[in-house]
């Protein structure tokens, strides 16, 4: 399994393709850092609303490398499904387009072991993704911007994060999102298996991810316990409770709390569900599969 | 002679269609075994079965001496095979290629055999040149290389010939040949060049509509006493009065224009053309049809029948 795991790494990593999804990443966080060097007052100003009018604002010492990482996750984890779809829909659909499925299950191969190795296989490549987001997003910040306490703006109100209690919620957060677009990864898996174009599972995939997203942000009373609580996009943002801690009673942050830590771990094992599902479906279908590509 | 592949009722539908009826044969240690049939005919179906492309609806498939179902990464580890064209990943180098293909095998192969692998198929010189930039034939022969890489005793070829010019289709044909003399492969090979099987095969099975037509061995099953004869003539309606009008009736398979095909043995040509000449009709050529081809046709087109209009 591990020899076959390292090539499908090397197949990946051979494919110039791959490295759109790396390039692309690097060019928006560079973007947004850039932004913020030059125009980041105006952005803190428009963040803290009324209360900038009221108060002498630090904005060096706001604008620091731990909040504009926050800033950049906020705009573009949003968004890093399509990236993953990207490879995770070409796994199958990408094999059996070029023809050398057939070729690569005339080998000893079983196709549940494929079939795992090659989900592994996206995920690894998940993984990296966010290392390299975390890598441009927080160390390439920290080492322009230097490190701060960090200003969470949250339902009007400014939550204050000591700088020595913010690495581990990076780290959690990151952790959480490589969950949540592992589950991306397995829906695009699981869809590839029923194309021989990658194309199909792609945009079959981002759709999916574009349609229940609306559906859990809609404000409509009727779906809040009905549907939302069981779609897997109503929960891939869950990283976000990571930067939420408990207040004391003089309204300050609780150094080291998670404010809703249950509501995570829900999410989680939701999401968990839904890759353990996707997945298995994926494998099912495809040990029935007659391959005629 | 022990049986290699023995496959039994082997059928396969595709939702009312039955690509393959119920089909048995077997292939022996040391066989290059022809697999014919017309486009269509199941032949790909059947390959695409036996190597665990396509679950079969029902038969029995024992290769090597084991249960395909339950052994199946066994065989397949003693198998090397190409299905059709081989397709394979165009953004690796030659040489990356077969080391992935060896590594999925499951044998860890030396650099050393992998670059005398491609040097037996003339590529050595462009192993580290992608795939993209290969033409059909060299593709076809890193398929080859690939397939052999892990000297697999079993060789299961589905028309390896298809898209070669003239002189990749002769590699190939003689590659198969040296593999059979010399290294005492078994090797199953289907193909449309029927020509080419006549060369190279022992034994041959040919199928049409996914039933079994004939198996045997290429020796018996082409009698040379019943040799497919051509005659050319001046006056094909003559020609045709002639043959309808005795006993060469029997002999006659089909008309070609002026052409009129008779499968015949050979000390009988002197005594039709001694009718022709009676009867004065104008031969203007002889000629034996000594091939797979001319057979299958006679197999699968029973039935005399011209194939156009008198002039």
């Amino acid at each position: 399994m591990w020899q076959l795991l390292k090539i499908e790494l090397f197949k990946i990593f051979r494919r110039p393709r791959t490295f759109i999804s790396f390039g692309a990443i690097a060019a928006i966080i560079l973007i947004i850092q850039l932004g913020l060097k030059f125009d980041g007052k105006s952005y803190v100003e428009l963040m803290m609303g009324d209360i900038s009018d009221s108060f002498e604002i630090p904005y060096n010492l706001v604008l620091n490398g731990y909040f504009i990482a926050f800033v950049i996750l906020n705009a573009i984890l949003i968004h890093v499904p399509l990236l993953v779809a990207l490879v995770a829909g070409d796994s199958i659909a990408g094999e059996a387009n070029m023809g050398t499925l057939r070729l690569v299950m005339t080998k000893p191969v079983s196709r549940t072991e494929f079939m795992l190795v090659k989900y592994f296989a996206s995920v690894i490549y998940t993984i990296l993704l966010l290392l390299w987001m975390a890598l441009l997003a927080l160390l390439v910040s920290i080492f322009f911007f230097g490190t701060n306490d960090v200003i969470i703006a949250r339902n009007d109100v400014m939550e204050q994060i000591q700088k020595a209690d913010i690495l581990w919620r990076y780290i959690c957060a990151f952790a959480f999102a490589s969950v949540a677009l592992s589950t991306v990864a397995a829906l695009a898996f699981l869809l590839s298996v029923f194309a021989e174009n990658s194309i199909g599972p792609i945009v079959a995939t981002m759709s999916i991810v574009i349609v229940l997203t609306i559906l859990s942000e809609l404000k409509i009373p009727m779906y809040d316990n009905t549907v939302k609580p069981y779609l897997f996009t109503s929960h891939m943002l869950g990283w976000k409770g990571f930067f939420y801690s408990k207040t004391g009673q003089d309204g300050s942050v609780i150094s080291g709390s998670i404010e809703n830590l249950p509501a995570i771990l829900r999410s989680l094992g939701i999401l968990f569900a839904y890759i353990l599902v996707f997945v298995t479906s994926a494998i099912w279908i495809f040990r029935k599969k007659d391959i005629l590509s | 002679m022990s049986a290699i592949i023995e496959v039994t009722g082997l059928t396969k539908n595709f939702k009312e269609a039955k690509a393959v009826n119920d089909l048995s044969f077997s292939v022996h240690e040391g066989d290059v075994y022809g697999f014919l049939g017309q486009n269509g005919a199941g032949k790909s179906t059947t390959i695409r079965m036996l190597l665990t492309l396509i679950q079969p609806t029902s038969g029995y498939i024992k290769m090597l001496g084991m249960d395909l179902q339950t052994h199946r990464n066994e065989i397949l580890r003693q198998v090397g095979a190409i299905i059709e064209r081989p397709d394979l990943y165009k953004y690796l180098s030659a040489y990356e290629n077969i080391s992935v293909f060896s590594k999925m095998s499951g044998f860890k192969i030396p650099k050393k055999r992998l670059m005398e692998q491609l040097e037996m198929v003339e590529l050595a010189d462009r192993a580290d040149d992608k795939v993209k930039t290969f033409s059909q034939g060299m593709k076809q022969r890193l398929g080859i290389a690939i397939a052999l890489v892990h000297n697999p005793s079993l060789i299961i070829l589905d028309e390896p010939t298809n898209g070669l010019d003239p002189q990749g289709i002769a590699d190939i044909r003689n590659l198969m040949i040296d593999l059979s003399k010399n290294h005492k492969k078994t090797i199953m090979v289907s193909s449309h060049l029927l020509s080419e099987i006549e060369i190279i095969a022992n034994r041959m099975l040919i199928i049409d509509k996914g039933k079994k037509i004939i198996e045997g061995s290429v020796q018996d099953l082409f009698d040379p006493s019943k040799m497919i004869v051509e005659f050319q003539t001046m006056n094909p309606g003559k020609t045709m009065e002639t043959i309808m009008s005795t006993n060469w009736s029997k002999s006659f398979r089909r008309q070609e224009t002026d052409r009129f095909i008779f499968e015949m043995n050979k000390s009988s040509i002197p005594e039709l053309n001694n009718e022709f000449v009676k009867q004065g009709v104008q031969v203007l050529q002889i000629q034996q049809r000594y091939s797979l081809e001319e057979y299958f046709l006679s197999l699968t087109t029973a039935q005399p029948h011209v194939a156009t209009s008198e002039n």
